[in-house]
């Protein structure tokens, strides 16, 4: 799947860019981009709701708590109600006060590590691409390597011998997942090398590092955005899936850390329905709302990939015959 | 020829790497990790010295040697199989253990790649065919959810409603263990099948998003060739344009990543085997961490790592053999 990925890149996000302009022009153009694109397709305006509710919840949502999330009481297992609108745990924490907080825990460390696999990527892809030779030979070499060594079992082997902790997962993952982006922007950037303005840039006497940062990077910042949405998505997934393992802090609450309690408490067997379908049911919805985005941006980059909806044929279909009658009509008319 | 030797020595620089890897996290991780594990340890239990010695000997704690003599024992023993031995099943050597395990990953994971990539490839097909039709409209968004659906949760929610609410299936386990012995036996491979139903099927409808999403769009791609506007021009059946002059030719990305599923199923069913406590390697895996069994935790690691790498490069060889363009290096 991450093999389409590669081929069709998401590289003609429709951003103006002119190389005249001063920076902020630039980034501006892309900001206003980005929003054109927000709204111009139903699927990134709906997926973008998502992710900025959740991220709103994380921001403020642990203000509005009812209940401490790590506070026990002598309520165990009880089912929601309206004091605990999720019921509450073994040992009587409230799981919607834990589902609040865990919500910031899960969403920044999520879109955070997500922004450092990519400046990763960024820097790999970026350097190699436009330096060339061995530089690009010894990073290829790295990337193609890091891509074929299975990421989860590594993510895994790595987490269980350094301390437990959301540092300790941030880098793990960080450290397994660079390397897709990094492969499809040292590809772009190999083309990108060739461009006058670039030729330009360099025969100016620009340093390399300006020329690849301020020139060619504000140039894929398209593809960039578009890796970042579907890396977060695996980042995400994998982030509540090592906790889920037992890889986590199972002390700081996270969508991640309460199915992991759910397990380890028998919550399944218990028939506990309100303990686990509730976290999981976030980061689906999370997931679905990032790869929304991300299959708007792709339809955007690939118009073949639209659904078409057979109404608007039917309206084409309409207007010929409108169009046909008109011009029948027209040659009836008596001259 | 000159593209399969670079592919070929790729991958040895890739096993090396790996190798490599597993001989120096443990030994890069911070403090004292066997007095940490032998203080746990004797919580649980009596802790002889000869499983101190186990301990140190797989941090390379027991000896005085420098680094690199260390490496290159530690390659020795590598070639000679000797993965070392299991602290959890003390002192049962890995490598048996890992033997016994990688067999029921090995089952599991194969049925389900299997079914998975021919249901998913087939819908991609009738998907891209009737493109703007009801089924694309209502399959594809379905599927994109689907995949957006984290897999353990999956298989989590499908324990609880087929399991425990309908009591369909096992909650755990490989087989009935306590009441049937392991052999040919009509009563054992029913026990086999009926435990491993249910992982299989959540294993084939995850996978299923990834085939089909990626067969339509290459099959979406393929149809606006000439060559099957002219299949279709001679007046040939739609179902034979359908098959064996577009699907025929969309198929190849789905090829290489059905090649690498096949590696990863040694590995791939960490999740699915936690959560069904279904005992192959993945559950081992997860023990191991548990327990912390560093060696069986090192040579699972290993050996998962040498199935990914080895589809991969069957992946490799079988798109040179299926796409000349690749022989003729004309695509880098």
């Amino acid at each position: 799947m991450k093999i389409q990925e590669v081929n069709s890149p998401a590289s003609a996000v429709p951003v103006a860019l002119l190389p005249d302009d001063p920076l902020h022009t630039r980034f501006l153009n892309v900001l206003l981009a980005i929003w054109r694109a927000m709204t111009s397709s139903r699927r990134v305006a709906v997926g973008s709701a998502i992710v900025g509710f959740f991220i709103l919840i994380g921001l403020i949502g642990p203000f509005f708590m009812p209940y401490n999330p790590n506070a026990t009481s002598h309520l165990f297992i009880t089912p929601p109600s309206p004091t605990h609108w999720l019921g509450t745990t073994v040992v009587g924490e409230d799981i919607f006060s834990q589902l609040i907080y865990g919500t910031r825990t899960s969403v920044f460390w999520g879109l955070g590590t997500g922004i450092m696999v990519t400046l990763l990527s960024v820097v790999v892809g970026l350097i190699g691409g436009y330096f060339g030779g061995w530089i690009d030979d010894v990073l290829t070499l790295l990337t193609n390597v890091s891509l074929v060594l299975p990421a989860l079992p590594l993510a895994i082997v790595l987490a269980a011998y350094f301390p437990r902790g959301p540092l300790t997962i941030s880098f793990v993952i960080v450290f397994t997942n660079w390397a897709w982006q990094a492969r499809v922007l040292r590809s772009q950037t190999l083309s990108m090398r060739s461009r006058e303005f670039v030729t330009a840039a360099r025969m100016s006497g620009e340093s390399s590092l300006r020329i690849i940062f301020h020139e060619i990077f504000p140039n894929e910042i398209g593809l960039v955005v578009a890796g970042f949405v579907s890396t977060t998505i695996y980042v995400v997934l994998t982030w509540a899936a090592l906790e889920f393992l037992g890889l986590g802090d199972g002390t700081i609450p996270s969508w991640g850390s309460l199915l992991y309690w759910a397990q380890q408490a028998g919550a399944l067997g218990g028939g506990l329905w309100w303990w686990f379908i509730p976290p999981g049911a976030c980061i689906a919805i999370l997931g679905a709302g990032l790869s929304l985005i991300n299959f708007g941006i792709d339809e955007i980059a690939d118009p073949r990939l639209r659904i078409e909806r057979p109404a608007n044929v039917e309206k084409h279909k309409k207007a010929v015959k409108l169009e046909k009658a008109q011009r029948n009509g027209d040659a009836l008319l008596p001259l | 020829m000159r593209h399969v030797i670079r592919r070929i020595l790729f991958y040895i620089c890739a096993v090396w790497v790996a190798i490599t890897l597993d001989f120096f996290i443990p030994r890069l991780a911070p403090g004292d990790p066997v007095a940490a594990i032998v203080g746990k340890m004797s919580l649980k239990g009596y802790v002889s010295p000869e499983m101190k010695q186990t301990l140190a000997a797989t941090f390379g704690l027991d000896t005085h040697d420098p680094l690199w003599v260390q490496y290159f024992k530690y390659l020795g023993n590598l070639f000679h199989g000797n993965l070392g031995n299991s602290i959890q099943y003390f002192p049962t050597p890995v490598a048996q253990i890992i033997g016994q395990d990688i067999w029921w990953s090995i089952m599991l994971g194969g049925v389900a790649v299997i079914l998975g990539f021919i249901i998913g490839c087939f819908l991609g097909i009738i998907v891209a065919w009737k493109r703007g039709s009801a089924v694309d409209a209502v399959l594809s968004p379905a599927m994109n959810f689907l995949s957006a659906i984290p897999y353990f949760w999956l298989a989590l929610l499908s324990l609880y409603l087929f399991s425990y609410l309908l009591n369909w299936f096992p909650l755990s386990g490989g087989y009935d263990s306590a009441n049937i012995d392991p052999g040919w036996t009509f009563d054992f491979i029913s026990s086999v099948i009926q435990h491993a139903f249910l992982p299989a099927l959540t294993l084939v409808v995850a996978s299923l998003a990834g085939w089909m999403l990626t067969m339509r769009n290459s099959m979406i791609t393929t149809l606006s060739e000439d060559y099957v506007l002219m299949a279709k021009a001679k007046g040939l059946s739609d179902r034979r344009v359908m098959f064996w002059y577009a699907a025929r030719n969309a198929v190849l990305p789905n090829i290489t990543g059905f090649a690498i599923a096949i590696g990863a199923i040694v590995g791939g069913q960490l999740l699915t085997e936690m959560v069904f406590s279904y005992p192959g390697i993945g559950y081992a895996l997860l023990q191991a961490v548990n327990q912390q069994d560093y060696a069986m935790l090192q040579s699972i690691f290993l050996i998962i790592t040498l199935a990914v790498l080895g589809a991969n490069f069957l992946a490799d060889m079988l798109y040179v053999f299926l796409d000349p363009r690749v022989r003729q290096e004309r695509s880098a």
